[in-house]
């Protein structure tokens, strides 16, 4: 892990190379974190990989229900070299749900950004094919966003088997 | 025709085998022949000689879904051993296979997949469906999947987290009975318990109906 000192070093030269791409550092428990303007994540990450973060361990949704921006976008960096982990957030609002995609730079994006698409439906910019990955493709609404009912089904008790759905076939 | 049943005791066998040597010979006639005959014949219907065969050689298809599986494929072990039964030929192709035994969590992704595996088999063939989350979602009761009953005809549930082999094995020779046309009693049968469902008919109004539905604005559960 970079320590508090390094990773506000890496924030200054990130801002200095495009002002405004990152809006706040966190440093909690060792763990480093960037949190960044979305429409800047290529940028960002583009430059990071330049510093030897070449590894993209992970890419996540969050739902922050009911903070505002709600939906956030992790990307878990791991530098190989000097085993060193980064964390980069964005936020986006659930209106306007846009981010850029990180395909380009880290191919394993792909199927990650899809999951994220499909399960919060963040919306990927330059993604090469933005489809549903996990539920079928004519599904409707985002399953792992807070306010998405949870669904299921009744369970059948003596007092409800004769609504069992198997009954009349 | 009426049918008498006598037990033989086993010290007729040698009598009995005598008695068979002089009808090869010819040598049998009159009451003699009618009765030998009468030992020697059983006499059914088409109908229940072939559930019969058909109950004893079930050719189930390969086919896992998730953890259920592991404790499906180990009733072709050593320790159960279905083979005793004649139901060890897991054919790998739905077009060889008369049982389906859905062993795991169905996803709504999956489900036609199965619905068109399940088309592919051949008359007649029959479904089991192993474990809670195939029965009654279990512990993925949510948006994801979808319980077996919705889109096959499921002959036999075994319930279980997974069930145990024995488990699976109890259901598929209850499978067997079913076939053969002699369904087992269902418990309130055995213990004469029949009547006494505690069943309101007002419940059974007020219960909903599926709600593995997206409806916008609804956020019960969030």
């Amino acid at each position: 892990m970079p320590d508090a000192t390094e990773l506000e070093l890496t924030a200054q030269e990130l801002r200095d190379h495009e002002a405004g791409s990152v809006l706040d550092t966190e440093f909690h428990r060792g763990r480093a974190v960037l949190v960044v303007d979305p429409a800047s994540v290529r940028a960002v990450l583009a430059h990071l990989q330049g510093k030897g973060y070449t590894f993209l361990a992970s890419l996540h949704g969050v739902d922050y229900y009911p903070e505002e921006p709600r939906l956030g976008v992790l990307y878990e960096l791991l530098d190989m070299q000097r085993v060193e982990r980064i964390s980069v957030k964005a936020r986006v609002p659930t209106d306007a749900p846009q981010i850029e995609s990180v395909v380009e730079l880290f191919p394993t994006a792909e199927f990650q950004e899809r999951e994220v698409f499909d399960m919060f439906g963040v919306r990927f910019d330059g993604h090469p094919d933005l489809r549903r990955i996990l539920m079928p493709e004519d599904y409707e609404g985002h399953p792992q966003r807070r306010d998405f009912p949870v669904g299921g089904e009744p369970v059948l008790f003596t007092y409800n088997e004769q609504q069992s759905y198997g009954k009349d076939m | 025709m009426e049918v008498k049943r006598e037990r033989i005791d086993p010290a007729d066998l040698r009598v009995s085998k005598l008695r068979a040597h002089d009808m090869l010979r010819d040598d049998l006639e009159g009451e003699d022949l009618e009765r030998h005959v009468e030992q020697r014949v059983v006499t059914t219907t088409l109908e229940k000689a072939v559930s019969w065969a058909r109950g004893n050689s079930f050719f189930p298809l390969t086919f896992g879904l998730a953890c259920c599986a592991i404790e499906m494929m180990s009733i072709v072990g050593a320790r159960l051993d279905i083979a005793r039964f004649g139901f060890e030929a897991f054919r790998a192709s739905p077009r060889q296979a008369d049982l389906i035994i859905l062993s795991g969590r169905v996803s709504i992704k999956m489900a036609p997949v199965i619905r068109r595996i399940y088309d592919q088999m051949l008359d007649p063939k029959w479904a089991i469906s192993m474990g809670a989350c195939c029965s009654s979602m279990g512990v993925f009761n949510n948006y994801a999947l979808v319980p077996a009953d919705k889109f096959l005809p499921v002959s036999v549930h075994v319930p279980g987290c997974p069930p145990r082999p024995e488990a699976l094995a109890h259901g598929i020779l209850r499978l067997r009975d079913q076939v053969m046309g002699n369904p087992p009693a269902g418990w309130r049968q055995r213990y004469a318990a029949e009547g006494t469902e505690e069943f309101l008919e007002a419940d059974s109004a007020a219960a909903s109906p599926a709600i593995n539905v997206f409806r916008a604005g609804d956020t019960a559960g969030a």
